[in-house]
């Protein structure tokens, strides 16, 4: 069966089925990441020090001494620019530019690779100081926060990887719908960028 | 918002992009170069969740393009605000609620 109004906008919405889809998704997705922002301000408020004393022998008077905030501050700026890209890639789309919108999508994969590798070598240098989750309360939220992040990140790479590669065949039989796919997958692109934005402060900086 | 827009629309709309890719990266700059002045737990908390709350908003706006949506948009995200605002006053509540912590801890 077909999926009605993925082309056109639903009359009694305005907007397409699959933008009222990623907005539902996108809804549970700022409760899911709520919850845990909400826990880690519960265990941060009740907790005596943040982030503890003492952590493998080693005295740790804020988050900033566990944590890289150069490699968090470039991770940022990773996801800033291809949220940046994505909305490019539907841009050239928009005025029919398919090979600047392979580009700018190809970017786009390319960066959250980048990203990636950043927040490996972040995980790395912890596990290389016995710093896991089991250590204290602040690994323990650290690890759960970014570590569903990146899942989100990879999960962004899969289904653009497919968009890019063989997802693309319906730009030649239905250009308006491949692109819808693309803002879609656009917006939550976006909302995986803003999670982020709101991550670095809170968990690296303050 | 894609339907109705054409190509000199897009074109002025990359621009947007532009600028607002320049604005997050100073507003990050600034994110960090706070963090560096060491102020005390209640006033970092504020600035840095502001600047976010801007970035945020502006990554919503423009690259999300929530300006120009319809809106049964707006109502699911108002009712997601509503129990998100909930949910955190359950957890403040939570924190208030001091009974058996002292037995607990010792």
């Amino acid at each position: 069966m077909e999926i009605p109004y993925t082309v056109h906008p639903r009359p009694d919405t305005g907007v397409t089925n699959a933008k009222v889809g990623i907005w539902l998704f996108l809804a549970s997705e700022i409760m899911l990441f709520g919850g845990l922002f909400s826990a880690y301000i519960f265990l941060r408020m009740g907790a005596p020090e943040w982030p503890g004393t003492t952590m493998s022998g080693h005295y740790y008077a804020s988050a900033s001494d566990i944590l890289s905030v150069p490699l968090a501050a470039l991770n940022t700026v990773i996801l800033i620019a291809s949220s940046v890209t994505i909305v490019l890639a539907w841009a050239s789309l928009m005025t029919n530019n398919f090979s600047k919108y392979r580009i700018y999508m190809g970017l786009t994969i390319l960066m959250s690779f980048g990203f990636l590798i950043v927040k490996s070598i972040e995980y790395s240098t912890k596990f290389e100081h016995g710093l896991f989750p089991s250590e204290s309360t602040f690994l323990a939220i650290y690890f759960v926060m970014t570590g569903l992040h990146a899942i989100h990140v990879i999960g962004g790479i899969v289904v653009n990887a497919y968009l890019l590669g063989p997802g693309a065949k319906m730009w030649k039989t239905n250009p308006t719908q491949y692109t819808n796919r693309i803002e879609v997958a656009g917006l939550y692109w976006h909302f995986v960028d803003i999670v982020w934005i709101f991550l670095f402060p809170t968990i690296y900086l303050i | 918002m894609s339907e109705a827009h054409s190509a000199e629309e897009v074109q002025k709309h990359v621009r947007m992009y532009m600028y607002i890719f320049g604005t997050l990266l100073v507003m990050t700059a600034v994110t960090v170069a706070v963090s560096y002045l060491n102020l005390s737990i209640v006033p970092a908390l504020v600035v840095a969740l502001v600047v976010a709350t801007f970035k945020g908003t502006l990554v919503a706006r423009y690259f999300m393009h929530l300006s120009g949506e319809k809106p049964i948009i707006f109502q699911f995200l108002i009712l997601t605000a509503v129990f998100l605002v909930f949910m955190f006053i359950l957890f403040i509540w939570a924190l208030s609620d001091q009974r058996g912590v002292a037995s607990y801890v010792s």
